[in-house]
């Protein structure tokens, strides 16, 4: 993917855009998404391709939470693309074009339907599309573009050389860079100012009784500004349409599923790779000393309030029954490790109460199913109890002492706390997560962005534990590895 | 004042009688509606009231300009502003789905206020305003109005006294109405060069392979003119050392900058003209001519609230209401009248309500008729408004005429 023009001679590539030109259905690999698909789609096709794209979009949102330069974001898009929503240009030899395609269209369909329902969902998916159609078009090959801009009006008036000349003192002027011999030889495109506000406001284009002249060079800046209310209109007309879908039961709860995803950061019951479980069995008195290095804090505080008291109430149990069980407790060890936190029960009651629930949630008794580990979506979901997500629930100041208390040992500084508290404020819960698993981890080589390494952000607290015990681990054996040197 | 209503101008009696026999609600309606016959413009149109006591009422709206006059009378606020016009009524916003009331249509609003002047003019400060200093008000409408009509293409442009030290511009062009937030900030951007506030003596760095861009070029043509009298010989802004310090801050030559403070150190009488001729010598010299256009920028360019005319849902006091502390009427103001403005000729409500008085003794006691503001002085500039709304009207009906012979 994005792989820069190889340099094909021309000719060759004429013959392959003329041979493809007459064959695809999508002949272009940008897309304004004007019209709703009309093919028929399986409930399954429905969901998965919503989900891939859902993975870009979210990585594009976090991205601006965390001020990632345009570079870093390009990069970072660029592996979750590929993951998840391939997008070849009509030069590569891709094998389905077509299908990569009516995937990025349907799943761009499919997202419409679940954030048109409100003005802030709207606002946030008209942004991240927005962005992601910039990178698209900035990494599309140059003829490829060309052919896209003519396949649609514009409405940009090409300035006559009469006008041109009129204006000649205002258009040369030094003011907007570049030699005075590339100024001469630019041409320039008429649009209403409206259309190009972000030249506008910096000043980069002229301005004359409400018309812009935009230069061939910026006229990117139409195109994107058209893609953006082209989606801000078309959402708005969806959300009025909506209703009528309400009475399709099976969609509203995946579309319902998809905004709560992009809100609360995607969740990992939807990542194939994602199954967090470690091969690894642990026993029940290592925990403790794993939960003070490597658990999340929503996991921490359960633990810390375990030993406190000797007791959770349910849900606590429950939440970090299912986490200990995906982070390799077996059902024996998980019985001897909860035998000892509540030390306060006495046997018999706890043979009674507890041991039944724990091997419940084991999959050995009762109706015997596995049940998976709650991930962050669903600890973020709202009446989840007070034992969800402590970024979300606890008060600013709460938060700040247990963020310290849990993590000054690994490296964790006051200093660092305004930084967290603001992606907190920004309801970025889990940039805020993950953050805190970059500080807490920069002597394993962790860098800021980097999330759990590969530009990964926290979506489950499985994974968080899973991939900071890696780390450790791989520290370890490097030191193995390589011999102290002894002077 | 000088008034024998008592010296609150805005007491519920005064506040009364200027609504029940002065207040242009027609004239206000018919700018607001652009026609006739009431529509959403003037409908969907929220107004809110301060109180008495700084109880604040918004989202209320009317269907016509007596219903808006009977509740002002009613509620006898001690002013009133205009926000946006809304998808649905204002004051319907608890029975309307959530997420219906949105901002569609807002006048293109600007608010210039005098003390974020206060950095740069040596005669009043904070809420202090005189003739001298008037002329920094005076010379961004020029440069504005300029610049909004030649670059956007706006013509219906109305500016009115804000009561006490600044100016409110309301553009009523269709163009400017359905302007979103996104594409208002972005011309308060091409409009800002100066940021109002308190990092005021900042360097500018406007220019980009050492020229202006066009826009800005035409301002300083305008601003050259009015540099000399305004800021050297009228405010005398580098006369003292606290003033040419500014000036030197942004020298960019430091051994130049310390050359002339000795030279100005050693004549404490020297004027801001000859300093200024001084610094000009040594930048054509040194080569910082783009630095001098910068600090005329600086010292006259306009200084724009940008929040006010960011966002479609700012409220903005209403033209012809009575500013609390003054008394004084927010009149309307048209180009030619700028320049030899003098605030403390504008008509106080007291002083208006003196003239009715009079003439009900030499005409006897009759029953109040709705044009009483004919016989006051507040007479040309309700007319000034009424001219205005009258050619909106006009372009509304030219519009109509036009579809009625498209179809
Ligand atoms: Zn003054």
């Amino acid at each position: 993917m994005y792989k820069a023009s190889t340099g094909a001679p021309n000719d060759t590539y004429r013959v392959a855009q003329v041979a493809n030109h007459g064959l695809l259905t999508y002949p272009h690999r940008l897309n304004f998404y004007d019209a709703p698909p009309l093919f028929e789609v399986t409930a399954e096709e429905f969901e998965t391709s919503a989900i891939h794209r859902l993975h870009i979009l979210s990585e594009i949102e976090t991205s601006a939470a965390r001020n990632r330069t345009w570079d870093e974001l390009k990069k970072v898009t660029a592996i979750q693309c590929d993951q998840h929503l391939p997008l070849g240009h009509n030069i590569d030899k891709t094998e389905d074009l077509d299908g990569e395609r009516r995937r990025d269209y349907l799943s761009h369909f499919v997202l419409r339907l679940a954030f048109c329902r409100s003005e802030d969902l709207r606002q946030r998916f008209v942004k991240a599309e927005t962005t992601l159609f910039k990178l698209r078009y900035e990494s599309d090959l140059i003829n490829e573009r060309a052919s896209f801009l003519n396949s649609r009006d514009f409405n940009w008036i090409p300035v006559d050389a009469t006008e041109q000349k009129l204006y000649a003192k205002e258009l040369n002027s030094p003011y907007f860079g570049k030699t005075e011999a590339e100024r001469l030889a630019e041409k320039y495109y008429k649009v209403k100012w409206t259309r190009v506000p972000d030249l506008v406001e910096r000043r980069k284009v002229f301005v004359k009784k409400g018309w812009a002249y935009v230069p061939s060079r910026e006229q990117s800046s139409i195109v994107f500004h058209e893609f953006e209310t082209h989606l801000q209109r078309a959402l708005e007309m969806t959300a009025k349409l909506i209703p009528r879908l309400d009475e399709d039961t099976r969609l509203i709860p995946v579309l319902d599923n998809l905004s709560r995803a992009f809100l609360n950061g995607i969740s990992s019951e939807w990542t194939s790779t994602a199954d967090a479980g470690n091969s690894e069995t642990i026993k029940a008195e290592q925990v403790d000393s794993l939960a003070k290095k490597h658990f999340p804090l929503c996991m921490r505080t359960l633990h810390d309030n375990l030993q406190r008291d000797n007791h959770l109430k349910h849900f606590g149990r429950l939440q970090y029954g299912l986490f200990l069980k995906v982070l390799g407790l077996s059902v024996e060890e998980a019985i001897v490790f909860w035998r000892k936190s509540f030390s306060r029960i006495a046997d018999d009651k706890f043979n009674k109460e507890y041991k039944y629930n724990i091997r419940h949630s084991y999959g050995l008794e009762g109706k015997r199913a596995n049940y998976p580990a709650k991930s962050c979506q669903q600890l973020l979901t709202p009446g989840t109890s007070d034992h969800g997500c402590p970024y979300r629930n606890y008060s600013p100041e709460n938060l700040q002492t247990a963020l310290l208390s849990a993590y000054s040992s690994q490296g964790l500084r006051s200093s660092d706390l305004p930084e967290i508290m603001s992606y907190v404020k920004s309801s970025h819960y889990h940039v805020a997560c993950t953050r805190v698993f970059e500080l807490t981890h920069s002597t394993d080589g962790i860098s800021k962005g980097e999330g759990l390494g590969g530009y990964e952000n926290v979506i489950h607290p499985n994974e968080y534990a899973a991939r900071s015990i890696a780390l450790a681990k791989m520290k370890e054996e490097k030191v193995k590895e390589e011999p102290m040197v002894v002077e | 004042m000088e008034m024998d209503i008592g010296n609150d101008p805005t007491s519920t009696e005064v506040m009364l009688a200027f609504y029940r026999r002065l207040y242009p609600f027609k004239s206000i309606y018919n700018w607001l509606n652009h026609e006739h016959a009431p529509t959403r413009l003037f409908t969907h149109r929220e107004f809110a009231f301060t109180l008495p006591g700084d109880v604040y009422l918004r989202y209320n709206s009317f269907t016509t300009a007596d219903e808006l006059k009977k509740q002002v009378c009613d509620l006898k606020p001690t002013r009133f502003e205009i926000g946006p016009v809304y998808s649905a009524r204002p004051r319907d916003r608890k029975t309307v789905r959530a997420g219906a009331l949105t901002p569609v249509l807002r006048e293109l609003v600007f608010d210039i206020d005098m003390t974020d002047y206060d950095p740069v003019r040596t005669c009043c400060s904070e809420a202090d305003i005189c003739k001298n200093c008037w002329q920094f008000i005076a010379a961004a409408v020029h440069v504005l109005d300029m610049a909004l009509r030649d670059q956007f293409g706006y013509e219906k442009l109305l500016w009115v006294y804000s009561g006490r030290r600044g100016i409110h511009l309301w553009i009523s062009d269709k163009e400017a109405m359905e302007l979103t937030d996104q594409q208002r900030k972005a011309l308060v951007g091409w409009l800002t060069a100066v940021q109002a506030g308190k990092e005021s003596s900042k360097k500018l760095n406007l220019h980009t392979g050492g020229r202006l861009s066009p826009s800005l070029q035409m301002a300083l043509d305008y601003l050259n003119t009015i540099f000399g009298s305004l800021i050297l010989s009228n405010q005398d802004c580098f006369l003292s050392e606290e003033g040419y310090e500014e000036l030197l801050k942004v020298v960019p030559d430091a051994k130049v900058a310390a050359a002339l403070r000795t030279k100005w150190e050693s004549s404490p009488s020297r004027s801001s003209e000859r300093k200024w001729v001084d610094l000009k010598k040594r930048a054509a010299a040194e080569n910082f001519m783009p630095t001098l256009e910068d600090i005329i920028i600086q010292y006259t360019y306009p200084r724009l609230d940008a929040e006010v005319s960011k966002h479609r849902n700012h409220l903005l006091k209403a033209p012809f209401c009575v500013h609390p502390k003054t008394g004084r009427v927010c009149v309307p103001l048209s180009l030619d009248m700028i320049d030899n403005f003098d605030p403390e000729s504008v008509p106080t409500v007291g002083q208006l309500l003196k003239e009715l008085d009079k003439i009900k003794r030499e005409e006897g006691d009759g029953a109040e008729v709705h044009s009483d503001w004919e016989k006051t002085s507040l007479k040309p500039y309700i007319d000034m408004l009424d001219r205005h709304a009258q050619s909106l009207m006009e372009v509304t009906r030219n519009e109509k005429r036009k579809s009625d012979m498209s179809w």
